[in-house]
């Protein structure tokens, strides 16, 4: 697997998610400038957590029009796998690869901890790591989680086994407990949590260790 | 011309900070309150002299980035 990591201004979770690619992976992945308007040669793109843009108009929205963004759009229609955690996710759905938008959280309170999640669909490369209706400690961090889409969008989701994370406790509001989605071809994962930082029991476990692995041998 | 763009949440579309802020116009003794909507105001000028035109370019910038349809209403107003 030769993963390449867009890096925004304000993303923070780059340096994390390339820890736990290289520790799945034996080497470091390429970190690409959101300026950049070509990728490198890379077989799994990752959109980091952070605050792209200060989150500035809606979170995600200016990053997802960044010069990078038209080659990993490109990449991703024609097959590419396209992880996206927290910020990432929102870039995603601004973006139109992912269905819906990340609104406030209803609570309106930046949720900061550790929360259990179901895994819904352990058919995806990025859930091979585990078995459909586990349950994974992931961290979230984020102001912006609450999932919306219409009912007929999120029926569609879950009829179609597109729904990869539930929340066990929904900590911010979205819609039918939803933490992760995938697109229509598989190949685009979107979430809130962040395995990455589950990636040593000095961090409160390894969750997050099993799924960088799981893809890792799915990608292989 | 200018242009100043209004967008809001669309019906249905949960507002939390709406809904904060008629808490705090209640806790002001305000009663009767409902409904409350956050929104924003974009304003910007452009260096057009045909009010269509400026409209229609308007009309672009919201599709492509100042709103986003899944959740947001947008409205345009042309000014000289």
């Amino acid at each position: 697997m030769k993963p390449a990591v867009i890096v925004f201004p304000a993303s923070n979770c780059d340096r994390d998610i390339a820890v736990a690619l290289e520790q799945a992976t034996g080497k470091p992945p390429a970190m690409v400038w959101h300026g950049d308007t070509t990728l490198p040669e890379t077989d799994f793109i990752v959109l980091p957590g952070g605050f792209s843009y200060g989150d500035y108009l809606r979170s995600g929205a200016m990053a997802a029009k960044s010069p990078i963004m038209r080659d990993v759009i490109e990449k991703a229609k024609a097959g590419t796998p396209v992880l996206g955690v927290c910020n990432g996710f929102q870039i995603l759905c601004e973006a139109g690869l992912l269905p819906g938008a990340l609104l406030r959280n209803a609570e309106l309170n930046f949720v900061c901890r550790t929360v259990t999640l179901k895994v819904e669909n352990s058919q995806s490369m990025f859930t091979s790591g585990f078995e459909k209706g586990q349950y994974v400690d992931f961290p979230v961090a984020h102001h912006d989680g609450n999932y919306f889409a219409d009912d007929e969008t999120l029926n569609r989701l879950e009829g179609d086994g597109r729904v990869a994370f539930r929340y066990l406790d929904n900590p911010n509001g979205s819609a039918r407990d939803i933490a992760g989605i995938l697109n229509d071809a598989g190949n685009v994962l979107g979430l809130m949590p962040h395995p990455e930082r589950m990636i040593s029991p000095l961090l409160g476990g390894l969750d997050g260790t099993a799924f960088f692995k799981g893809l890792a041998g799915a990608a292989a | 011309m200018k242009a100043k763009i209004t967008i809001t949440l669309k019906d249905g579309v949960l507002d939390p900070q709406g809904k904060a802020i008629e808490r705090a116009l209640k806790g002001l003794g305000f009663d009767g309150v409902f409904d409350v909507r956050q929104g924003k105001e974009i304003e910007l000028k452009l260096d057009e002299t045909d009010e269509a035109a400026a409209r229609a370019k308007a009309e672009e910038m919201c599709r492509k980035l100042l709103a986003n349809p899944v959740m947001e209403n947008y409205a345009i107003e042309i000014t000289a």
